[in-house]
């Protein structure tokens, strides 16, 4: 984002956990409630980036090693002849599919938890900062028109 | 359709996969990764704290996506970019490590990709400003109040004022079916508040404004709040109390059991189908004022329809609601979810005979619709025994016309208000609707 910028910015989807990151301005003149609010988004940001690109690794690793151990039983090797990456069709990776979803389930559960804490907890606060500005505004005003 | 595309992407991430090497900094920082083709990639990690001040880019970056050049901070870095997979282009390595003191400045410089990368793909790869576009609002807002879906919850909603047995009135039903779009719109809003990280990590959902920025999650809830309050009490004030409560129950049934339910436990898909099934009896008791048989037997109707359309569905999209932490059917019980497809197609079959038994249509409706409920049954039945993609899909896009045509031979045999008094009816009856339009 430009120097010049005062506003956030937000980026393409992280190539593991698909969140989009933003960065966050800093304004020089920012009340403590705005940055009780900018350290909220940050800190759950990055909360949520830890979460989901560990998530989706170990989702990833896990399938691979589903994979290469459905083709060993089978007596296939992970790649035939021409190079090819051998894959499994959906209902053999059905079974993974479940025991992925009940293994990570406790995970998930308390994810929810404090994702729907943060949530309600930024929203809030953006709220707070909204009816702030809004008042600081409307104080400038009365004070540019009693000029 | 998006099968195809969901394909083309995971060979483009498999295939990345392998170049691709992470470095963890540290617990607090953040990793960033951007690409402007699928053939190279740049790392760069930031510092939470500081970074909002310092990064600057070189003046373009904005301007052109194949430019990008960012300034960091004394941070540790790795910048890694991996080596294209095709020949024909251009090979351009950078990796540089940075020191203390200095900050550091890459350049990437890529070639327009041979194979078309979609322009839309393109612009999703750039930072953008997260300031409201007002002339983008429009449709953002439509995105976010899921416009197609809640068009059709109204539809579904006339569907069920029009087959009440009461003379026609043309205020009442607009009114309701401004109320009850109201009421989705803002019910929707609310759903995808709550469901941002997860709709990010699934591909049918990760172009939603809440995942994008294009909408803060404060005006996404503010937006809710105008819409649903103003409908709900459009409905309680305008219409008939009844409805007025069946609407908010429904907004709340949504948004505070559904949507919580989905991540905990499969009985999110039972719940959901109530969620569809309320809509028309909604329209019902907006004309009639109360809640009758018929009201239920086309709420009936509309729930038994949501689990071929949703199981169908679902079948797809096992991978996504894996990863994503969903509890559906198709994943942990998967013969429990084809067998409650096919369970309530036949329900359908069912549920038609029972119209005219109620007298709320005439028998000319389940003989003249049992075509249409027995091939559904029959895509039913494909799907419980073959359990694969090409019967789900089957199922599903017959689903979707399935139940908007249900829904107009129900209301061509719709009886008569005139002729209740008779029960002589013929089996072969009119499809005569005598309505009497009262004006207000």
């Amino acid at each position: 984002p430009p120097a010049h910028s005062r506003s956030d910015w937000i980026g393409p989807p992280d190539e593991l956990s698909n969140l989009r990151p933003v960065i966050f301005y800093e304004p020089p003149e920012e009340s403590p409630l705005e940055r009780r609010l900018r350290e909220a988004r940050q800190e759950a940001q990055a909360s949520n980036q830890r979460f989901w690109a560990r998530h989706n690794r170990a989702f990833r690793q896990e399938k691979e090693e589903f994979i290469y151990s459905r083709l060993k039983a089978k007596g296939l090797e992970v790649r035939d002849e021409s190079g090819q990456k051998a894959t499994l069709n959906a209902e053999e990776m059905a079974d993974f599919y479940k025991d992925f979803l009940s293994k990570n389930f406790k995970k998930h559960l308390q994810y929810n938890r404090d994702w729907y804490k943060r949530n309600f907890r930024i929203t809030f606060l953006m709220g707070q900062v909204a009816l702030m500005r809004a008042l600081r505004w409307l104080r400038q005003r009365k004070k540019n028109a009693e000029q | 359709g998006f099968f195809v595309w969901h394909l083309r992407n995971t060979g483009v991430r498999r295939v990345l996969c392998r170049f691709v090497h992470l470095y963890h900094v540290a617990d607090n920082r953040l990793i960033t990764f951007q690409y402007f083709n699928f053939l190279k990639r740049m790392y760069v990690t930031q510092c939470n704290k500081d970074l909002s001040q310092r990064a600057k880019p070189k003046s373009d970056s904005i301007v052109s996506p194949f430019h990008e050049l960012q300034q960091l901070d004394q941070e540790k870095k790795v910048v890694h970019k991996i080596s294209p997979v095709s020949p024909v282009h251009q090979l351009w390595s950078e990796t540089s490590s940075r020191n203390e003191l200095g900050e550091m400045k890459s350049a990437l410089k890529t070639e327009e990709s041979v194979i078309p990368v979609g322009a839309e793909s393109k612009e999703d790869r750039r930072w953008r400003e997260m300031k409201l576009q007002l002339d983008d609002l429009p449709g953002i807002l439509a995105r976010l109040s899921k416009i197609k879906l809640t068009a059709l919850v109204v539809s579904t909603a006339s569907a069920g004022f029009a087959m009440a047995p009461v003379p026609f009135e043309l205020t009442r039903f607009l009114l309701a079916s401004l109320g009850t779009g109201l009421a989705s719109c803002a019910a929707n809003s609310i759903n995808q508040f709550f469901e941002v990280p997860f709709d990010s990590n699934m591909n049918r959902t990760k172009n939603r404004p809440l995942v994008r920025g294009q909408i803060s999650p404060l005006l996404a809830v503010c937006f809710a709040a105008s819409c649903g309050i103003p409908g709900i009490a459009l409905l309680t004030a305008g219409v008939n109390p009844l409805t007025g409560a069946l609407g908010a129950f429904n907004i709340f049934l949504y948004t505070c059991c559904y949507t919580p339910l989905k991540r905990m436990s499969i009985a999110n898909t039972w719940v959901g189908a109530v969620v569809g099934a309320i809509p028309p009896i909604m329209g019902w008791t907006a004309a009639t004022g109360s809640l009758d048989a018929g009201a239920l037997l086309l709420g009936g109707i509309l729930y038994s329809w949501q689990f071929p359309h949703f199981n169908a569905l679902s079948w797809g999209l096992r991978e996504d609601y894996s990863r994503g932490g969903y509890c559906m059917m198709s994943v942990t019980h998967p013969g429990l979810c084809r067998r409650v497809a096919l369970r309530h197609c036949l329900a359908l079959i069912g549920l038609s005979v029972v119209a005219p038994v109620l007298d709320i249509t005439t028998w000319t409706f389940p003989i003249v619709s049992l075509p249409i409920n027995l091939y559904i049954s029959y895509l039913g039945f494909r799907f419980y025994r073959d359990a694969d993609r090409s019967s789900s899909r089957k199922l599903f896009f017959c689903s979707l016309w399935h139940l908007p045509m249900l829904l107009l031979v129900m209301f061509t045999c719709k009886k008569s208000v005139l002729k209740k008094e008779d029960k002589g009816d013929l089996p072969g009856g009119s499809h005569e609707t005598a309505v009497e339009i009262r004006l207000p």
